[in-house]
C-alpha cells in the first residue's frame, strides 16, 4: 500500500532504485535486440558496452573523460570563487544588491551556449574558452542563489546576535555566513550539475578532446553505441560527483540535518 | 539613580497601503531601579513587546527616549541582554559556543571564556549537554541556554520577551523558579514581558499593567512577597489577593482588546 510521506527502509530504497535501472535496460534491450528499432539509429546495450570498452582500451577515452572533468571543475571553481563572495555581499548589503541584482538577473537568462561563437573569437578554441563557457553558465546562477540564501537569514538570529554585542562585521561573519552555508553548499551542488550540460555543449564546437568531442566524432561515424556510452559516462560521473558533494555537505554541516 | 529610564516613549507604525497609521504605544514613562525585577503585564497585542524591543534598541521609538545609566540608547548592545520568545539559539553552534557567543565577540581570551561558559552551563543545569547542537535539545533546554547566553555577557539589564511562552506548563514553572533563583542570588535588573498573571506575581517585585492598544501603563503595583520565594507561594492568600487585583485590571483590557478585534 502506498501511503503519503511514509519512509521506506534502506534496502527497499536501494532495491527499488536498481530495479528501475534494470527495467530501463531491459526495455532498451528488448526494443533494439528485438529488432523493433533500426540499429543505425539506436545501438543495443551490448554494442554500447563493447563500443565503450574499445573506446577506453584502444582509443584512450579515459583521457577525454579526465579533460572534461577538469574543465567542469575548473570553470565551476572559478565561478564559485568569484560568485560566492559577490552573492554574500549582495545578500548582506542591500545597496550592493540594488546595484548588481538587476544586471545579474538579466545576465542569468543569457544562454551560455550562445556565447560560444563570441568566446571562440575572443579566446580561441583552447582551454580558456571552455572554462569561460562554464564560468558564464555558472557564475550568475551562483551569485543569485547565494544572495537569496544569505538574504533570507532568520531575522531573529540577527537580532539575537545584536543584543549579544555583535557589530556589522560580526553579523556577517558569525551569523549570515554560517547560517546560510548549508544552503550555499546545496546551491553549488545544483549548479555543478548544470556545469555538466555546458561543458558538453562547449566541446561539441571547436574541441579536439573531451567527452563532447568524442560524441561529435561518433556522430560522423554513425556510431550510436559510442554516443550512448559517452552520455552514460557523463551520467555516472555526475552521479558520483553529486554523491561526493552530498557526503561533504553532511560532514561539514552536521547541525543542519533534521 | 535608576538603571533604566523610559521617557515619553511612543511608537506609531506607518499605515499599510495608505491605511491609517497604527499607534502601538502611547507616550510612556517608566523607571526600573537597580536590581528591580519588573514585569510588564498586558493583554496580547498591547505593545509590551514593542516597548521591550525599543529598550533593546531593536526598534526605534517615534517619540521619547530610553536612558541606561543616564546615557541614551541608540541601538542594540551587550549591556542589554535579551531572551526572545522564539528559539533564537544559533543552530550551527553547540550549547557552549552559543553561551560564549557574546564573549567571543568581545574577544575575551579563550581560558576566561571557557571559565564563564562553564559557570553558566552549571548555573542553568546543562552540564553534560555542552557539545549538543540546539536541534538536539528540548524547548526548555533551549531557553535555558538562551538565558545563559544572555547572562554570560553580564548585562546591566536583562530583557525577557515572554521567554517561557512556548513551553509546556510544567517546564514553564521550573524555568520561572530557575530565573527567580538566579535573580535572588545575583540581583540583576530585569525587565520581563508576559501576559501570564501568575508568572508576573511569582517572579516580580513590581508589576506594571499595560492597557490594550494603544498601550500605556495603567498601574504599577509592588509585589511584596518575601524572598526567597518557593513555588508554594502561589497558593498563599497574599498571592491570591494580588492575583484577584491583577486579573481585574487585565480583564478590562482584554475585553477592550477583543472588541477592537485584536
Amino acid at each position: 500500500m502506498l501511503k503519503p510521506l511514509v519512509p521506506v527502509s534502506r534496502t527497499a530504497r536501494v532495491a527499488l532504485g536498481i530495479a528501475f535501472f534494470a527495467l530501463f535496460f531491459l526495455a532498451w534491450g528488448a526494443a533494439t535486440l528485438g529488432g523493433f528499432v533500426n540499429r543505425t539509429f539506436l545501438a543495443d546495450p551490448i554494442t554500447m558496452v563493447a563500443s565503450g570498452w574499445r573506446l577506453l582500451v584502444v582509443h584512450g577515452f579515459y583521457v577525454d573523460i579526465g579533460v572534461t572533468v577538469w574543465r567542469v571543475v575548473g570553470g565551476f571553481v572559478l565561478a564559485a570563487a568569484v560568485g560566492v563572495p559577490l552573492g554574500m555581499a549582495m545578500g548582506a548589503y542591500k545597496s550592493i544588491e540594488a546595484f548588481f541584482e538587476p544586471f545579474v538577473s538579466f545576465a542569468r537568462y543569457l544562454p551560455a551556449s550562445a556565447f560560444i561563437p563570441l568566446l571562440i573569437l575572443w579566446a580561441g578554441i583552447g582551454e580558456t574558452q571552455k572554462l569561460l563557457v562554464i564560468f558564464i553558465g555558472c557564475f550568475f546562477q551562483i551569485v543569485l542563489m547565494v544572495a537569496v540564501s544569505v538574504g533570507s537569514t532568520r531575522r531573529d538570529l540577527v537580532e539575537a546576535a545584536y543584543t549579544l554585542g555583535a557589530r556589522a562585521s560580526g553579523i556577517v561573519r558569525r551569523v549570515l555566513l554560517p547560517s546560510s552555508a548549508p544552503d550555499i553548499a546545496e546551491s553549488l551542488r545544483l549548479v555543478l550539475g548544470w556545469a555538466w550540460t555546458y561543458v558538453i555543449v562547449a566541446e561539441l564546437i571547436g574541441a579536439s578532446s573531451g567527452i563532447g568531442h568524442m560524441i561529435t566524432d561518433s556522430q560522423a561515424l554513425l556510431d550510436t553505441g559510442q554516443i550512448i556510452f559517452g552520455i552514460v559516462v557523463i551520467g555516472v560521473v555526475g552521479l558520483v560527483s553529486d554523491y561526493l558533494f552530498k557526503a561533504l555537505n553532511h560532514r561539514l554541516f552536521p547541525w543542519s540535518l533534521a | 539613580m535608576p538603571t533604566l529610564a523610559i521617557e515619553g516613549l511612543s511608537r506609531t507604525f506607518p499605515g499599510v497601503r495608505g491605511g491609517a497609521p497604527t499607534r502601538a504605544i502611547e507616550p510612556t514613562s517608566l523607571r526600573v531601579a537597580d536590581n528591580d525585577f519588573l514585569c510588564l503585564l498586558g493583554p496580547s497585542g498591547c505593545g509590551k513587546s514593542t516597548l521591550l524591543r525599543m529598550v533593546a534598541g531593536l526598534d526605534q521609538p517615534t517619540t521619547g527616549r530610553v536612558l541606561l545609566d543616564g546615557a541614551p540608547v541608540t541601538g542594540p548592545g551587550a549591556d542589554r541582554g535579551m531572551v526572545f520568545q522564539s528559539y533564537t539559539l544559533f543552530p550551527w553552534l553547540t550549547v557552549e559556543e552559543n553561551i560564549g557567543f557574546g564573549l567571543r565577540e568581545r574577544a575575551l581570551p579563550s581560558a576566561e571564556r571557557a571559565r564563564i561558559v562553564a559557570h553558566y552551563v552549571e548555573r542553568v543545569g546543562l552540564r553534560g549537554f555542552e557539545r549538543h547542537y540546539p536541534r538536539m535539545l528540548s524547548g526548555g533546554m533551549q531557553q535555558r541556554t538562551a538565558l545563559a547566553r544572555a547572562l554570560a555577557n553580564d548585562p546591566k539589564v536583562l530583557l525577557l520577551d515572554e521567554p517561557f511562552g512556548a513551553l509546556d506548563h510544567q517546564t514553564r514553572a521550573l524555568m520561572q523558579e530557575l530565573l527567580l533563583g538566579i535573580w535572588e542570588a545575583d540581583r540583576k535588573t530585569v525587565l520581563f514581558v508576559t501576559h501570564d498573571i501568575d508568572e508576573a506575581i511569582f517572579m516580580a517585585n513590581r508589576v506594571a499593567v499595560m492597557t490594550a492598544r494603544p498601550g500605556r501603563i495603567k498601574s504599577d503595583i509592588a509585589i511584596e512577597l518575601p524572598h526567597p520565594r518557593h513555588y508554594t507561594v502561589k497558593t498563599t492568600p497574599a498571592f491570591s489577593e494580588y492575583k484577584a487585583r491583577l486579573t481585574d485590571e487585565i480583564r478590562v483590557e482584554s475585553i477592550r482588546a477583543a472588541e477592537m478585534g485584536a
